[in-house]
């Protein structure tokens, strides 16, 4: 037991002695946090429109007007042909442009029909859409109003409700996956590259020749890792819910329980890596790549699993990080009971168990 | 003879903490200087100014006829340098190796072709060539190490424990490339942590928390001190230290 | 001196174990993978109805909902609470519950009621499924009414849309010549920096300083390498686009090598500052994480540029990457001339000239 403290103690000293990384692991989650609740979304702000108006009658005009008040958009160009809209859309200028047919409120009172073209720069094809969709929404209600023309009488009302985020906080869904990433790149990652580092100095041969049970070598180089991860998600934790306004509606027991288990797997995992890879750098591009970018794009934090093609969300379940984001959802934001979530507890402990299987037996393979 | 390096009254702090404290002294061309010093007794930090690496808190010195505090480029140029830390690329072949740091110093082209073969010839190493640094044993990389360090006729090569953890058998084979190189005219300055090593220096200089306590060829130190063994001698100035290892 | 330490640089790469292949798979790994990982895309709500109605209109409309591309349905429950269930479960994403009467009330009435409620823990999912079932339902009541009263809408404008330079609208296009940038950077930027702690942990940094090799050759020699490999990265990038996607720059190849090269200069410089400030590679893994994740996050790759505050604009107007994916995301759909995009190239030489001074005069020989 004492030179299990003395090993940890050993550790710890590296780690704190290098303030950058430090100071780098403490303060990414808040880093992230900030990025993604107030910086990173997908709403639209207020965009560049053109208007190529053929008409130039009462009714363009308040359409223009309209266009011009609301808040997604102001008027930057002006046009006067179609050889002018192309080169704005290259050079950036907007990202719409509305062409109002000629004899607009002619056609419109006469005919009862009359043309508008909205051409869009539809590179970024979700910005498109929604722009198209907000800018057909002020035509058609302008004309409605113009129009007061009866509405139907029949009416189905659908009363729709947001389960478990009213107010649509963008914060409810990446608090998750912030926490899964984290303890992915803190105990994955930087364990593995800690132990690799000491069996590239060879210091690792010393340490194993010493008296002491290799195991209680690697737990103990490991004990730090898993306490600054303990130190991320608590920070996550206060950040979240005092600042952010993200509840914790489950049980704290069974929250605990979790975030441990993920990081447990999380540390075998780096180890796992450590027993593979020769050189820090191996580590790192394993790690990089088999883990870290996959917990940021398939665990669900950013983006969804489920509209992916089926080969990824069949990766998906090989990622610890989506099971433990997918339960973390369901425990402390939606606050289900424990029973709901029993799928991801047990896909966690297989992971585990397997992943501690091979690296001890890689481990052994190694030492004989 | 002239003097290869002048130091005059050189000294380092790192804040509060005086590494290297006014100490002054020459060394002669074609000499081979040792410069025995325990664990934190400021060896290092010698080195480093001496080799342009590191600037001096006070006094000044001169390396080759220039000066370490403006002309660090020059004395670059006219210096080799072998550190403790074994400081070949590992994963180039020798002949790389040997290209790279010719190439670095300037050498012609054809001059490097013709001399790497030569040299592999003078140690052995011909059929090593084509073998990468990481696969030779430690006693090989360090005598290739070394031969690197002198392959462009420096003035002065600086060998900051050249030795460390080599056979006595190699250790030999070392200390005779040591001596061909100070035959040729090339100026030897090399710490130690073996003090039979120090025997083979023409003259030995002993470092103690910053200062240089002794400084005399062995036989004359051995007079000095009324014993037989630099050993004894090293202890009992080293003895007195304040400071303890790094 | 360059020649032969360039040459090493080269030699190094080519001989280690890992780095070749890192250099060819990852650009196509991420070129293959991401652009269908990351979306976002809305297109499988999981939905589960509740029909207490069970008439012809109800089915009518489930029948109308299910039509939907990206919509699935995938259970059919008595009750509205065991719905509730499978949501707590994550087996559905969005309930519909039709009540009793919903036809009755609809002919009869005028006006009936139905209930959408949907998990919005992921905002952006619950609000985009929301909103589809919204204008079915919408949808539906016009369609019924105008079948019941036989009166068509009132006058109305026809709107076509034209959605330029990406009439598909396919994701991918957008994403594939941004994510370039992105491979670009991670290689360009974090191998080089890597290759420096490197040299400095195992002790041939020293060796280096002591020889008359000066700081600005140095650095050159470790970023030739580099800027070769940033345009091979480059190269393969467009055959991917090519061959994988379909995807051809409508503008001039030529503007990207040249945007390529010159922002190359710039990352690579930005990995060569982190090195000179690093000691381990844990430290400069963690500092150059750090700040690419950042500088990837603030650049407008996966979200809008605009859609971000203004402070964040502002720091994101700092990073070369959101003027070098704007540059490849116009050359490629748009077919932006150079002369269109000299903003962008004066701000990312700008970025070029600081940014390497400072890898100069931050890289010590002394201390």
């Amino acid at each position: 037991m004492k030179e299990f403290l003395t090993f940890t103690k050993k550790e710890f000293i590296h780690i704190f002695r290098d303030t950058w990384t430090m100071m780098i692991i403490l303060v990414l989650p808040l880093v992230m946090m900030v990025l993604f609740g107030y910086a990173v979304t997908t709403e639209i702000g207020n965009t560049n429109i053109g208007v190529l108006d053929y008409s130039k009658d009462e009714i363009t005009k308040s359409i223009i007007n309209r266009i011009q008040e609301s808040e997604y958009f102001t008027l930057s160009n002006s046009f006067n042909s179609y050889q002018e809209i192309e080169p704005s859309f290259k050079a950036s200028e907007n990202s719409l442009v509305i062409v109002f047919g000629e004899n607009f409120s002619e056609n419109l009172l006469h005919l009862k029909k009359a043309d508008i073209q909205i051409i869009a720069d539809g590179s970024d094809p979700n910005s498109a859409r929604t722009l198209v969709s907000y800018a057909s929404n002020i035509i058609g209600t302008t004309l409605k109003d113009l129009n007061k023309a009866p509405v139907s009488s029949y009416e189905i009302t659908p009363e729709l409700k947001l389960l478990y985020n009213p107010l649509m906080k963008s914060s409810y869904n990446f608090v998750p996956g912030v926490m899964g990433f984290i303890i992915i790149l803190v105990c994955a990652m930087m364990t593995s590259i800690s132990i690799v580092r000491e069996k590239e100095k060879g210091t690792m041969e010393l340490l194993l020749a010493s008296p002491t049970k290799p195991i209680i070598i690697i737990v103990s180089k490991v004990i730090p890792y898993f306490i600054i991860a303990l130190i991320n998600i608590i920070t996550i934790f206060i950040v979240s819910y005092f600042i952010m306004g993200v509840p914790i509606n489950g049980s704290l027991f069974w929250i605990s329980t979790l975030c441990i288990l993920y990081i447990l797997v999380s540390l075998s995992l780096g180890i796992l890596i450590s027993t593979v890879a020769d050189t820090q750098l191996m580590a790192l591009v394993i790690s990089a790549i088999i883990l870290l970018m996959p917990s940021m794009l398939l665990s669900g934090m950013l983006f969804d699993i489920g509209s992916m093609p089926l080969i990824l969300q069949g990766i998906a379940q090989a990622m610890p990080a989506k099971w433990f984001i997918s339960a973390i959802r369901k425990l402390m934001i939606m606050g289900v009971d424990v029973r709901y979530v029993w799928s991801e507890f047990l896909a966690l402990i297989i992971m585990l168990t397997v992943i501690i299987g091979i690296s001890l037996r890689t481990f052994k393979k190694r030492m004989e | 003879m002239e003097n290869v390096i002048v130091v005059n009254n050189l000294t380092k702090k790192f804040g509060h903490f005086t590494a290297v404290d006014n100490i002054s002294f020459e060394v002669k061309k074609g000499e081979i200087f040792g410069f025995l010093g325990a664990n934190g007794a400021g060896k290092t930090t010698v080195i480093r100014m001496l080799c342009g690496l590191s600037r001096p808190s006070a006094g000044n010195a001169t390396v080759a006829g220039f000066d370490i505090r403006h002309q660090s480029e020059k004395i670059k140029a006219n210096i080799g340098y072998m550190s403790q830390k074994f400081s070949l690329y590992e994963d180039l072949k020798v002949w790389e190796n040997i290209k790279l740091f010719a190439g670095i110093y300037g050498m012609k082209k054809k001059d490097i072709a013709l001399k790497t073969d030569i040299l592999l010839e003078e140690l052995g190493f011909q059929d090593e060539k084509q073998t990468l640094v990481s696969a030779l044993p430690l006693g090989w990389k360090q005598k290739l190490a070394f031969s690197v360090a002198i392959f462009h006729n420096p003035k002065v090569v600086f060998l900051d424990e050249p030795t460390g953890g080599v056979d006595p058998v190699v250790r030999r084979q070392f200390w005779e490339l040591i001596y061909k190189t100070a035959e040729k005219g090339i100026t030897v300055f090399v710490t130690t942590h073996y003090m039979d090593e120090a025997e083979y220096c023409d003259r030995v200089s002993i470092m103690v928390d910053g200062r240089i306590e002794a400084l005399e060829t062995p036989k004359a130190l051995k007079e000095k001190f009324a014993s037989n063994s630099i050993d004894d001698i090293f202890y009992q100035l080293a003895r007195n230290a304040k400071r303890t290892d790094d | 001196m360059l020649g032969y330490l360039v040459e090493k640089e080269f030699k190094q790469i080519f001989r280690d174990k890992l780095l070749p292949k890192v250099i060819l798979l990852f650009p196509f790994m991420t070129l293959i993978l991401l652009p269908y990982a990351a979306n976002f895309e809305v297109k499988n709500m999981r939905l589960a109805i509740v029909d207490q109605d069970n008439s012809s209109y109800s089915k009518e409309l489930v029948g109308k909902l299910i039509a939907n591309n990206s919509i699935n349905l995938v259970a059919n429950e008595h009750t509205y609470n065991a719905a509730l269930g499978l949501i707590q479960n994550d087996k559905v994403d969005m309930v519909i519950n039709i009540p009793k009467n919903f036809e009755k009330d609809f002919v009869v009435d005028k006006k009936s009621d139905i209930l959408i409620a949907v998990n919005s823990v992921n905002g952006t999912k619950g609000t985009m499924g929301g909103m589809y079932a919204l204008s079915i339902i919408r949808q539906y009541q016009d369609e019924k009414t105008t079948e019941i009263t036989g009166v068509n809408d009132p006058p109305g404008v026809e709107i076509k849309t034209i959605y330029q330079f990406n009439r598909e609208l396919d994701y991918k296009f957008f994403m594939v010549p941004a994510l370039m940038v992105m491979v670009l950077t991670i290689v360009s930027g974090f191998l080089p920096a890597f290759n420096i702690v490197g040299e400095k942990e195992k002790g041939n940094m020293e060796q280096i300083n002591v020889s008359p090799v000066t700081k600005p050759i140095f650095i050159l020699s470790k970023l030739i390498p580099y800027w070769v490999i940033g345009m091979v990265i480059m190269t393969i990038g467009f055959i991917v686009a090519r061959l994988f996607y379909g995807i051809v720059p409508q503008g001039s190849i030529l503007t990207i090598y040249l945007f390529s090269f010159v922002f190359t200069l710039a990352v690579s410089g930005m990995g060569l500052i982190l090195s000179n400030y690093a000691n381990t590679y844990q430290q400069v893994v963690f500092m150059m994480f750090f700040f690419i994740m950042i500088l990837i996050l603030m650049s407008g790759l996966y979200t809008p540029f605009n859609s971000m505050p203004p402070w964040a604009q502002k720091i994101g107007a700092f990073s070369p990457l959101t003027y070098f994916i704007d540059v490849m995301r116009n050359v490629y759909l748009k077919g932006s001339k150079l002369t269109d995009l000299l903003p962008q190239l004066y701000k990312l030489l700008a970025f070029v000239l600081v940014i390497n001074s400072w890898a100069v005069l931050s890289y010590r020989k002394k201390n």
